[in-house]
């Protein structure tokens, strides 16, 4: 199964403050009631977008249209924490993001993310305030992740570095993000394996 | 000299099947458990890929999370309908064990795991859920996972992933009268954070674990993902082999054999660790929450943190938030705080001895005019153990409503929900935003007799006030 490889993904960005955000906050419970992700896209951060009561909408950072076409989301710690929910990334990748880079990624998150081929980079907190600057300053500067430098670039001319487990960059720019075919090509190695395992 | 291994070390290498290209383990998942809401998109997957379930009778599938727990078997919400109608078709299609409404196993899958003995020491456990981290309470290396990964275990039985570092978290010495495990792991995350854990595999040691039950190590093992943490374990004992023997699904051809290999997965004695860290019983307190993170914990006697204290302009930040969406006051007793709702059971705290401690204490209470209180057991086996024990006559003589099995109010899929700004002594794991079903519901988190006791008095209480549970002078 050949893969696209991604190595940058470039667009423009919004930041989205505060730490602990979990997959409830990006994709309420209720919009789990479905047996496909498709059109989970519309509902991304829906209950801090719109006031539950009125239905009108928030000052959200995604409401805003000087950012209605980031494709880049820009987060601060623990991005992602909480349930394991990959309709938290797959209504971000609907909603258009390409790529995300925070201070620390939940680990479920960050691997369900990179299995959908949007990269996760960590930035430092002063990578993520400088970007956060620049992206509020002037909402068109182009951010580009680029995976093969490990390097945040944006046309406002910031130079961040940042980091991703190196399996998680490998599988990305090779191809590889999805697993499934080298998994099933070891197929004599898995059954070996299930005859050693006294309980399979 | 070869060096001692930790459980989890001992565990990841008898299950790893090779090195893919990218430098990840692929890891054989022995056991698979599914459930309605993470898996239907799974098995599309799988059908638009032209696959097949590899290892069908090492999928184990249940429903819990849209359940409803008020005429279970007639989800009004075509939705929830469709769903459960999915994973049947699913698990016919592909042949997978199916723990329906009419099997009398039915329930939350990290109750439904252990007691039908699916659960076993040095295995390794995956689902689509992220407290799948319960099962490591058996001495297996259990965590959460995507959809994909659902996927690709129903396709291959493997995952591709990346080994984790190992934490041992040591508690030793007495906990205090009225201090229970969920107090134990609340103090924990409090301690660690809720990103700590990032990393990392918690491995809990120490006689507190040692002389916890299986049910108390569950709780425990359960919350390891509110610490950030994708599993966590105990060692296993000869109390899992207790635990284990006669089970449905454990096989008792050569038992003794079996709980030979079982035990041999315990970290040995010269293991060595990422890190070590060494807690105090005698130091936790009966713990709440008090914000928006489980580790917003503070001990039922404390104050609410005041931002003007705060370390940094992170913290000040993160307490001002959470301040303004729990509409608490800064610096103000969290005992005291009116309730509206009170939630006993989830993956946390719906085993049947959650619901015994609790019994012990509610009889001759009621609970509060204007408090909702509900109890729903993990699963229709605790159900109909609660039910012969008279379980479910004394919560109800008290002024709970006792319900069907499921995850209910935890997440709030079902019809179990809060209501506008509604304020919940929940028994639950997560205190997020929006969590229990209204985008400005409230949670605040704690033990079963803590969730009475607040029911009870209409406020957040300290239980041993309230039910005269006291400290004995050998703690002192």
């Amino acid at each position: 199964m050949a893969l696209d490889p991604v190595k940058q993904v470039s667009g423009h960005a919004v930041f989205i403050p505060g730490a602990d955000i979990d997959t409830d906050r990006i994709i309420p419970a209720r919009f789990m009631k479905c047996v496909t992700f498709d059109g989970l896209g519309e509902f991304a951060f829906y209950d801090v977008r719109y006031d539950s009561e009125t239905g009108a909408k928030t000052n959200h950072p995604l409401n805003d249209e000087r950012f209605a076409d980031a494709s880049i989301l820009i987060a601060g710690q623990n991005f992602g924490c909480g349930s394991s929910r990959e309709h938290a990334p797959q209504s971000l990748r609907k909603y258009g993001f390409n790529g995300v880079i925070a201070e620390s990624f939940a680990e479920i998150f960050f691997g369900n993310s990179t299995g959908l081929a949007m990269p996760c980079v960590m930035a430092d907190a002063a990578g993520i305030t400088a970007l956060q600057a620049e992206v509020e300053g002037n909402p068109k500067t182009e951010i580009t992740i680029d995976l093969e430098t490990m390097r945040v670039l944006s046309t406002g001319g910031l130079t961040i570095p940042v980091t991703m487990p190196d399996s998680a960059r490998e599988a990305l720019i090779s191809g590889r993000w999805d697993p499934i075919q080298e998994l099933l090509d070891n197929n004599d190695a898995i059954e070996k394996k299930a005859v050693e395992l006294h309980y399979v | 000299m070869n060096m001692g291994k930790s459980l989890f070390q001992k565990v990841w290498d008898a299950h790893t099947v090779g090195t893919l290209a990218d430098g990840r383990t692929q890891l054989f998942i022995g056991t698979h458990l599914i459930h309605e809401v993470t898996s239907p998109q799974a098995f599309g997957m799988l059908r638009d890929l032209g696959l097949t379930v590899k290892f069908p009778q090492r999928t184990f599938a249940t429903i819990d999370h849209i359940v409803p727990t008020i005429n279970q078997d007639q989800p009004a919400d075509p939705l929830a309908a469709e769903m459960i109608d999915a994973i049947r078709k699913n698990c016919d299609d592909f042949g997978v064990t199916y723990f329906d409404l009419a099997s009398g196993k039915q329930g939350v899958v990290h109750v439904v795991g252990p007691e039908q003995g699916i659960t076993q020491p040095g295995t390794t456990i995956a689902c689509g859920d992220s407290h799948t981290a319960t099962h490591g309470a058996f001495g297996a290396i259990a965590f959460g996972i995507g959809t994909t990964q659902v996927r690709d275990i129903l396709a291959s039985q493997t995952l591709a992933v990346e080994p984790l570092k190992v934490r041992r978290i040591e508690v030793n010495g007495d906990l205090r009268p009225g201090v229970y495990a969920k107090d134990v792991i609340l103090h924990i995350i409090r301690l660690l954070g809720a990103k700590g854990g990032i990393g990392y595999a918690y491995e809990y040691a120490g006689d507190v674990f040692e002389r916890m039950s299986m049910e108390e190590r569950m709780t425990v093992c359960n919350m390891s993902i509110e610490g950030g943490a994708r599993c966590g374990y105990v060692n296993p004992d000869a109390k899992t082999i207790a635990y284990l023997q006669g089970r449905p699904y454990v096989d008792m051809s050569d038992f003794e054999a079996t709980a030979t290999r079982w035990l041999s997965f315990a970290s040995d004695a010269d293991a060595v660790f990422d890190d070590i860290v060494k807690i105090k019983a005698g130091d936790i307190e009966p713990t709440v929450t008090w914000g928006i993170s489980p580790d917003h914990g503070i001990s039922i006697s404390e104050n609410i943190p005041d931002p003007a204290t705060a370390a940094n302009a992170g913290e000040k930040a993160s307490i001002d938030e959470a301040l303004a969406y729990m509409k608490l006051a800064a610096g103000t007793p969290i005992k005291g705080v009116k309730i509206d709702v009170a939630f006993i059971g989830s993956c946390t705290n719906g085993r049947i001895s959650d619901f015994r401690e609790v019994a012990k204490y509610i009889q001759g209470h009621k609970v509060a005019a204007g408090v909702q209180a509900i109890v729903v057991p993990g699963s229709q086996v605790v159900a109909i153990q609660a039910e012969q024990e008279g379980l479910p006559e004394i919560f109800r003589a008290a002024g709970f409503e006792w319900r069907g099995a499921g995850c209910s109010m935890c997440l709030a899929m079902n019809p179990d929900k809060l209501v506008g700004d509604q304020l919940c002594a929940s028994s639950s794991n997560r205190n997020f935003k929006g969590r229990q079903g209204s985008p400005t519901g409230r949670t605040v988190l704690m033990s079963p007799v803590m969730v009475a006791a607040a029911a009870i008095n209409g406020h957040i209480s300290d239980a041993r006030d309230l039910f005269g549970i006291e400290e004995t002078a050998a703690v002192a």
